[in-house]
């Protein structure tokens, strides 16, 4: 819970300066104290810094977000993350904690490491801040960032920074402890009965505790959320990422004022260009297989070269002659990232609709596939050309399917069964593929699944293309978005080699 | 009838005599006549022929004319009240013709169900939460479903009264609320900067449909329903607004029927009007326990010790389950559908058993096949068997067959739009009407009013009330027709919030003054 009103000046001594004359009044802090290893980031530096110092740091900042990110697409876990980043921070971020030097907190290099973090954090904040896009981003890895060095932090230094934190939290008292018993336990998974009983407890709107709300994990009463010790964590990150939210707006706001020279604004503008987004988009060239005959007929025929989770939309089309809404999104979109146009688009889902009327289909589907397009809703200019096919990404994390849906991605939203089932009816029964698929899919290695079954499907091809060298390392890496499944799968049973070099995936 | 030449389809005639009333007596006045003549051009003339398709248009054109003029006056007066002066004064035997023949879709119907019966004063006061016209209501996005389907969306009102005309002259077949927005809808366009145009707060609501339930249910599919699977909404509303009650500590939450095969919970509490997106998703994902699409094998796997809204959850199901589950579903009658039943139990060779036992006596119930599990169990034909697993199997079968299965994508986002209370279902004709939760299992979605019989009971009585010349004060038309506990529910409930709305602004206030 974050107390209201904590930055706010006292009403009482509000108008002691003269805001015209504010900015010449001499800053009531100037040189930072660090007692802390971790940074909220309430208070912006003043202290001058040279313009090198300017651009290093927040360099040096950057690489790590990058890196956080990049884990991140890769589906990382968190401890995979650490020990990937952990090296690379003390390369080019170090922050140590106050035990490791006999000056505590006063030690200099200390100081210095603290006050890097410090800048770049701001100097990021700034050039992160123009559009919504890079806000959300930049707010999602800080906050990742924190995350990390929240959890490799000393125990009690830990404590000392939760404590020096305004946040507002309400003790559980020993009685209410004792009348809500087993149901404190029971709710929260992971404690032992001793935990429950000796440890602290803290009541908060379940708002702040969003995260464990969401996964169940906490027990809530009359819209109180009762959090014991160890999942602090969660609590202290809401607060970072709030304020983080709410920094990064205030200084989207305040950057068209910022008036500034062409000192900073060149190196901010840098910056932010160097965060490019690296979701795996498909590159306008990708949707084009010249020569491909493509059209609305010639789909069922095609459907042989689409990964499992496209042919399990097309199949259950065929089945029901209906797919629900998702399935239909993502399917549509698949369609036009192998460039089916529009016009055959609609072809297509009127024929495969068989049990629906004319009248129907127009008034109810035809907006939406027009709309995947790009061709109506919203203004011209921004649709563009209507929503990019999804990646494996967005099919793995976004909207499971619900009863009765049939999209996603097979090898993680089926069962075990099932999925062997599915696989079966599309040709794969080789024992050992199928033995490695379930493997994976225990590992949660959804892709590398997928993968396994098309390195299966096409080994002569790939063979081939290996041998003769027409297909080099970058043609045949891990596929990661449907849309190459079908291109590369394509391509090799057609022996097209021409059109693959030079559109490949973006990264 | 003191000016009843307004009703002529004269423009110019109208004009003259419109002006000259309000000029000099403003108030309820004109108003009572210009509607008259509304009523009274619908109900003598079919719209089709074109001189009186001509006339309510122009009656539009001057209530457009003098909006500004009159609607400060006409707050004060309600839709019901205006209509109620229409019928006392109506020359007509018999306004609605048309009720026992016509269709429900029929546009006069619906007209008529607007004008006189839709309780568009309390469905101001509910999504304004208070009386007084404010932002709550006058940035909130309506969207209409036009006769010829056509949807309007980023409709908004200042006040009721303006929204009630509007849908008079639209005469939508229905129409939904959405969230309230920084700025005023209508105004999106002329802003400077697309982000200052965001959902600002929303009611939180929660969509149950039992074609969710398809898989699970053996009386209807898709479309259709029954009291065998209503029951299936009935426990799903005990559980959730059990959870939203004591968990979450939501006291303002309204269930409505959605007219056909499922219901909807609106909770106005403050604190839920103003959750973000992420709040939403959270609070979606702790209701959230049936997962998966219709490939996903087991779908409730829960992790032990179970949490204790699962237990209060269990508790409440655990009689559903014997009663409406096994009982009147029947789930698991043939042989192919008691195997999706052994797929869920945990234990091979005790599934062998029963399957010998079942196929031994085709036509087993669901019920003894259930009793039979334990029953087998016992006798130890899996000698590895673990009870501690079973009993889990159980429960979660249990919960399977019988925990709300939400319609989570609706809950999620504040810019969701949902029908509205008290409109009519295009596809049955029945008013979706508010559910009162205390009386929940005598709810009977089958008995639920739908236009023509309300507009025939509004007939039936005034032909009643002509002949008894009572001079008690006249009853508001809802109060005529079946629909009257509905909307007194309605009312109340609305009340309720105000009430605690107005303590809460009281409270801000005295914080005020201390500075």
């Amino acid at each position: 819970m974050i107390r209201q009103g904590y930055n706010r000046v006292d009403p009482k001594r509000r108008s002691t300066i003269d805001y015209k004359k504010k900015q010449f009044a001499s800053p009531t802090y100037k040189e930072q104290e660090y007692p802390h290893r971790l940074n909220f980031y309430e208070i912006p530096p003043t202290a001058e810094i040279t313009l090198e110092q300017f651009e290093q740091w927040a360099i040096g900042r950057l690489r790590i977000l990058a890196e956080i990110e990049a884990c991140s697409f890769r589906n990382k876990t968190h401890a995979e993350t650490a020990a990937h980043v952990t090296p690379l921070l003390q390369k080019w971020l170090p922050l140590h904690s106050n035990t490791s030097s006999s000056a505590g907190s006063q030690d200099e290099i200390l100081k210095l490491e603290r006050r890097k973090d410090h800048y770049s954090h701001f100097i990021l904040r700034l050039a992160f801040s123009s559009t919504e896009d890079l806000r959300r981003r930049f707010a999602r890895i800080e906050g990742a960032l924190f995350k990390l060095r929240f959890q490799s932090d000393d125990a009690k230094e830990r404590q000392a920074f939760v404590e020096s934190l305004p946040l507002d939290w309400e003790v559980v008292s020993e009685e209410e402890k004792k009348a809500l018993g087993m149901d404190l336990q029971n709710a929260t998974p992971g404690l032992k009965r001793q935990d429950v009983e000796e440890g602290g407890w803290f009541k908060v709107d379940f708002e702040t505790v969003s995260e464990l709300v969401e996964g169940r994990r906490i027990f809530l009463k009359a819209g109180k959320a009762y959090v014991p010790v160890k999942e602090q964590m969660s609590m202290v990150l809401t607060g970072f990422n709030a304020r983080l939210d709410k920094g990064l707006e205030l200084a989207a706001r305040a950057l068209p004022r910022l008036d500034e020279d062409d000192r900073l604004t060149p190196i901010l503008h840098h910056l932010s260009k160097n965060f490019a987004t690296p979701d795996s988009t498909l590159s306008d060239s990708d949707s084009a297989l010249p020569g491909a005959p493509i059209n609305a007929s010639s789909i069922d025929p095609l459907s042989q070269h689409f990964p499992l989770c496209m042919r399990n939309l097309h199949t259950t089309l065929r089945k029901n002659s209906h797919l629900k809404h998702f399935g239909r999104l993502q399917y549509t979109l698949f369609l036009k990232g192998i460039g089916l146009t529009l016009e055959d688009c609609l072809i297509f889902w009127r024929q495969a609709f068989k049990l629906i009327t004319d009248d129907t289909f127009n008034k109810e589907y035809r907006y939406n596939i027009r709309h995947a397009y790009g061709d109506v809703g919203g203004d011209a200019i921004r649709r563009g050309r209507g929503y990019s096919p999804f990646s494996c990404q967005k099919i793995l994390t976004e909207h499971p399917p619900g009863s009765g849906e049939s999209h996603g991605c097979p090898y993680r939203h089926f069962g075990v069964d099932n999925l062997t089932a599915l696989l079966q009816t599309t040709g794969v029964i080789d024992r050992d593929v199928l033995r490695g698929v379930k493997e994976d899919v225990e590992k949660k290695r959804f892709h590398i699944a997928c993968n396994r079954v098309f390195e299966w499907a096409h080994k002569g091809d790939i063979k081939r293309v290996k041998e003769d060298g027409s297909w080099g390392a970058a043609e045949l890496d891990t596929i990661v978005h449907p849309n190459t499944y079908f291109k590369r799968s394509y391509l090799l049973k057609t022996g097209g080699v021409a059109a693959i070099k030079g559109d490949e995936m973006e990264m | 009838m003191p000016h009843s030449t307004a009703s002529e389809p004269v423009l110019s005639g109208g004009l003259v005599e419109e002006d000259s009333i309000i000029l000099d007596a403003p108030g309820q006045v004109p108003d009572y006549t210009k509607e008259e003549g509304k009523i009274d051009m619908y109900d003598s003339v079919s719209p089709s022929e074109d001189s009186a398709g001509e006339a309510p248009r122009m009656d539009v054109k001057l209530e457009d004319i003098f909006n500004d003029v009159d609607d400060d006056e006409d707050d004060e007066f309600s839709g019901s009240r205006v209509s109620n002066t229409n019928s006392e004064g109506s020359p007509q035997e018999a306004p609605f013709q048309f009720a026992p023949s016509a269709k429900y879709t029929d546009p006069e119907v619906m007209l008529a169900f607007y004008q006189r019966l839709f309780p568009f004063r309390y469905l101001f006061q509910w999504l304004n939460h208070s009386m007084k016209p404010s932002n709550d209501f006058g940035h909130r996005e309506f969207a209409f479903t036009l006769q010829n389907d056509a949807y309007l969306r980023y409709q908004s009102f200042a006040t009721g009264d303006l929204l009630r005309k509007d849908i008079l002259r639209l005469n939508p077949s229905r129409f939904e609320v959405g969230p309230v927005y920084t700025a005023n809808p209508r105004d999106r366009k002329t802003l400077r900067k697309s982000t200052a145009f965001r959902p600002m707060a929303k009611e939180l609501v929660f969509d149950i449909d039992l074609t969710d339930y398809d898989e699970i249910r053996t009386c209807c599919n898709k479309a259709n329903i029954c009291h065998k699977c209503w029951s299936f909404v009935t426990m799903a509303i005990k559980v959730v607004d059990a959870a939203l009650r004591e968990d979450f500590g939501f006291q303002h939450i309204m269930w409505v029927y959605s007219g056909r095969r499922g219901a909807h919970a609106w909770i106005s509490d403050k604190r839920a009007r103003n959750m973000d997106d992420q709040k939403r998703k959270a609070l979606a994902g702790y209701l959230e326990v049936v997962k998966g699409g219709a490939q996903s094998g087991k779908k409730v796997n829960m992790k032990r010790p179970l949490h204790p809204h699962l237990v209060r959850s269990l508790d409440i199901l655990k009689e559903h389950f014997q009663r409406d589950i096994l009982e009147d579903q029947d789930p698991w009658a043939t042989p192919e559908k008691a195997e999706r039943l052994l797929q869920l139990l945990p234990d091979k060779l005790l599934n062998d058993s029963l399957r010998k036992k079942w196929d031994a006596a085709p036509g087993r119930s669901s019920v003894s096949k259930w009793a039979d599990i334990d029953a087998i169990a016992k006798t130890g034909a899996s000698k590895a068997l673990d009870g501690r697993a079973l009993l889990e199997a159980k429960q979660d079968i249990v919960l399977e067959y019988t925990y709300p299965r939400l319609d989570v994508e609706v809950s999620k986002k504040q810019i969701h739009l949902l029908k509205s209370p008290f409109v009519i279902h295009p596809g049955t004709g029945r008013v979706c009407v508010p559910i009162d939760t205390k009386r929940l299992t005598e709810f009977d979605p089958l008995g639920v009013p739908t236009v023509t019989e309300l507009l025939g009971e509004i007939d039936a009585f005034d032909g009643q009330a002509k002949k008894e010349e009572s001079h008690v004060k006249k009853p508001q038309d809802y109060e005529k027709t079946s629909l009257r506990p509905y909307v007194d529910y309605f009312k109340i409930y609305v009340a309720g919030l105000l009430r605690e709305e107005k303590g809460a602004k009281r409270g801000r206030e005295e914080d005020a003054m201390e500075f």
